[in-house]
């Protein structure tokens, strides 16, 4: 057992401390993903894909880094601590790996190239209406007719749908089959005619999510990954990498370590905030928290180079990861006091808004707002609930 | 012992009720919100025709109750998220004109607030003094027969729709002396007022004021000279009590929303109400509102006792409705799924609206130090 880092690992470090410092975009540093173009928000992976680390997860033959986990690690570490935007997960995280995975030759030779330079941008067709939790009674209808697969139905909660190339999606193929049984995975060109994405605003006042509305929607037969009616496999698998990443350590620490400094700056009595005994030990408690689960995602990353998993297990990142997200934007909204009933506007921004007080208390309560769907996406802490009490603890 | 309502109360809640069925549902408060004003003058009339503005006043003042009929009020403008600004006007303003006004003020200024024609809100938060109502950079010192106002005041809810402020100022002591506080009516519209409006995340609107030099005559000062902070306190808790009202309001709605979601809402084949665990959820959140329903009641009923006792109830109302808006809040986002996250449904506006109502005059934290400091 070690947890230190070897002089390589440091030197490894130093290495991408240096190019994040050199590289990323000054005049990102500030703005939310909210406040982005879309062009902004490639700005950073078209900066990695040149330099080869778009994606360090990805096997090497596919365009990956060959880092081992460590690295990898590290490298999420100095991301998180540089503050730069977090990659869009969609094609490099999520459909990347089906394709590379499942997918075949032409497919590999397609798609991939395109989702590392950042020329495709994908969202996930998974969510409907009336499936949330429950994934697998999506209804969202494929039939075949000659070389083409005829799909209507309709998504929700697409993130940044407005701004997709591709979208990967869950139908149905067969509709007799058990639910699992009659799902296919099929590749969506967004340009293609019968798509309507409508956006759907969240309390926060944001424009993430969105819905989409296919109807007599003609995709070509070869945009299916791997068998029809195999494409719950291909889901799950997706998730199990979904829910691996979910975790969000790295940025948590850099996110207590912002509220610590605004908690420096607020005063209550004359005295820092920070000073206080009652908000200082809310804040140690979950430090605490954000530790035990760092050292419980460090134990499933090396189970999980040794071959293992991810399993059931990746159940526990996602349920402690959000929980500390959700505690520290509900803190940090805390911690700006009067402050936090402002509006800072979002989707209907014109630029010109009067925004009163510190800088740092800007738009806290909205992200507090925001946060709250992270234990409601990617499978609800409730259904992560289940999986741990049926898969691990056999009940 | 008897928790029941009088027939007068409760007709007082039946036409509240049958105006705002009528008049504002959630589309045309949503509609209100979205306006450049931000709320609707017609609606403060029409308030103010069925009596509601004068709820809180005793018979001598022109009113008809006291704090239970504004408990009544505020229950179910909470129900309904209503924007404009009662709080501020009548329990706020008209508590400090009620109970530290001089006969000429009284007489000069309450008849406009119960007839709905002056609207007033109450500046008091600075941005270094956090929730501690004593903690004021604001000066007024004495200039011949009046003073001069110096200083800014931070998010003072409702200041964008006011005809009049008044303002805590400090005219003697430390930045954080119990001594040396006094209360003033200023005209917003007076010279040296200047103010930045903004909206709210729960939809209200607000304002930063800055005061330069502003000019007020002697008759401006409410009460004693230097003696305003045991009145604020006072009146803060009467606020207090009538946002805790708001808020059970809010729990009530939220939790029956979710009770009828999770009755209709089918995954895996069955109603989600079916799960075990949600339901055993919905009863915490049913917990929390009928325990944050006796906290409400309970400081309501207290407001007119001494310092001490009334501390007690009005900081522990707060903490109560502060940590249950929270659970409910949360919970009922959560149980609503991603239709919980969006702006068109109402879940999410309670939701805000609760999580704000725990900012205002002070949150948990703050609450739970001054009921141990009282104790």
């Amino acid at each position: 057992m070690d947890m230190s880092f070897s002089p390589d690992e440091l030197a490894f470090r130093d290495e991408v401390r240096e190019f994040i410092a050199n590289n990323y975009p000054a005049e990102l540093r500030k703005k939310t993903r909210g406040e982005m173009t879309k062009e902004e928000i490639l700005t950073w992976h078209r900066i990695l894909h040149k330099k080869g680390w778009v994606a360090p997860h990805w096997p090497v033959e596919y365009g990956g880094t060959g880092w081992g986990i460590t690295q990898r690690y590290i490298w999420n570490e100095e991301n998180a601590r540089a503050e730069t935007q977090p990659l869009l997960p969609f094609g490099l995280s999520m459909v990347g790996p089906v394709i590379y995975t499942f997918g075949n030759e032409e497919q590999k030779q397609r798609f991939l190239p395109r989702i590392l330079s950042g020329d495709d941008w994908w969202c996930q067709g998974y969510s409907e209406p009336g499936s949330g939790s429950d994934l697998a009674s999506l209804r969202t209808r494929a039939v075949r007719e000659g070389d083409h697969y005829i799909v209507n139905g309709s998504k929700t909660w697409t993130t940044l749908a407005q701004y997709a190339d591709w979208m990967f999606c869950l139908v149905r193929t067969d509709p007799d089959a058990k639910k699992q049984e009659g799902i296919s995975f099929l590749l969506i060109d967004m340009n293609t005619p019968g798509i309507t994405v409508r956006p759907i605003i969240t309390m926060d006042g944001a424009h993430e999510v969105n819905e989409v509305f296919l109807e007599d929607v003609k995709v070509p037969a070869e945009n299916l990954i791997g068998e029809e009616n195999k494409g719950w496999t291909y889901a799950k698998f997706l998730l199990g990498n979904e829910r691996s990443g979910i975790a969000g350590v790295a940025r948590s620490k850099k996110a207590i370590e912002r509220l610590r400094e605004i908690a420096r700056s607020e005063l209550v009595d004359g005295r820092p905030l920070l000073d206080t005994e009652d908000f200082r030990g809310k804040i140690s408690e979950l430090e605490i928290d954000l530790s035990a689960l760092e050292v419980t995602e460090l134990r499933t990353l090396a189970a999980e180079s040794k071959g293992q998993g991810p399993g059931p297990e990746a159940s526990i990142l996602k349920i402690k990861g959000t929980e500390v997200q959700q505690r520290i934007t509900e803190l940090t909204m805390e911690a700006v006091g009067n402050y936090a009933m402002v509006y800072a506007p979002r989707a209907e921004a014109t630029g010109n808004e009067y925004v009163p007080g510190p800088e740092y208390a800007s738009g806290r309560s909205q992200e507090y707002f925001n946060m709250r769907k992270t234990s409601i996406y990617g499978g609800s802490n409730e259904i992560q609930h289940e999986i741990i009490a049926k898969a691990v603890l056999g009940l | 012992m008897d928790f029941s309502f009088s027939e007068e109360q409760t007709l007082l809640r039946n036409s509240v009720q049958g105006f705002l069925q009528d008049k504002y549902d959630f589309d045309t408060r949503r509609k209100i919100v979205a306006t450049p004003e931000g709320w609707r003058r017609e609606n403060w009339q029409q308030f103010a025709e069925l009596g509601l503005l004068a709820a809180p006043f005793p018979e001598e003042l022109g009113g008809f109750g006291g704090a239970i009929e504004s408990m009544i009020v505020m229950e179910e403008f909470g129900r309904h998220l209503v924007v404009e600004p009662y709080v501020e006007t009548v329990v706020l303003a008209g508590g400090f004109l009620r109970e530290g006004g001089s006969a000429a003020q009284k007489e000069e200024h309450i008849p406009g607030i119960i007839g709905g024609e002056t609207v007033w809100t109450f500046a008091y938060a600075e941005p270094q003094g956090r929730y501690n109502l004593a903690d004021l950079k604001t000066t007024a010192k004495k200039d011949g027969d009046g003073y001069t106002i110096n200083g800014y005041k931070c998010v003072v809810v409702a200041a964008p729709w006011a005809d009049k402020l008044i303002v805590s100022a400090r005219t003697a002591g430390e930045q954080r002396d119990a001594d040396g506080v006094s209360l003033f009516i200023v005209d917003k519209s007076a010279a040296g007022v200047s103010t930045r409006d903004y909206p709210t995340v729960d939809g209200r609107r607000a304002s930063e004021i800055t005061f330069e030099n502003v000019k007020v005559g002697a008759d401006a000062l409410i009460g004693e000279e230097g003696k305003a902070l045991p009145l604020i306190e006072k009146i803060t808790d009467e606020a207090i009590a009538a946002l805790s009202a708001e808020a059970i309001g809010c729990m009530k709605e939220l939790n029956t929303a979710t009770v009828e979601y999770c009755k209709q809402r089918k995954q895996f084949g069955v109603p989600i109400g079916k799960f075990q665990v949600l339901q055993h959820r919905m009863v915490d959140m049913f917990m929390a509102h009928e325990q944050s329903v006796s906290m409400t009641y309970m400081v309501n009923l207290k407001l007119a006792e001494g310092d001490e006792e009334r501390t007690k109830a009005a900081a522990g109302a707060k903490v109560q409705i502060g940590k249950a808006g929270r659970y409910v809040g949360q919970q009922a986002v959560q149980l609503h799924g991603g239709m919980g996250m969006t702006d068109e449904l109402s879940v999410g506006h309670y939701f805000k609206r609760l999580t704000m109502i725990d900012t205002q005059f002070g949150n948990v934290d703050y609450q739970l130090k001054r009921y141990s400091q009282a104790a």
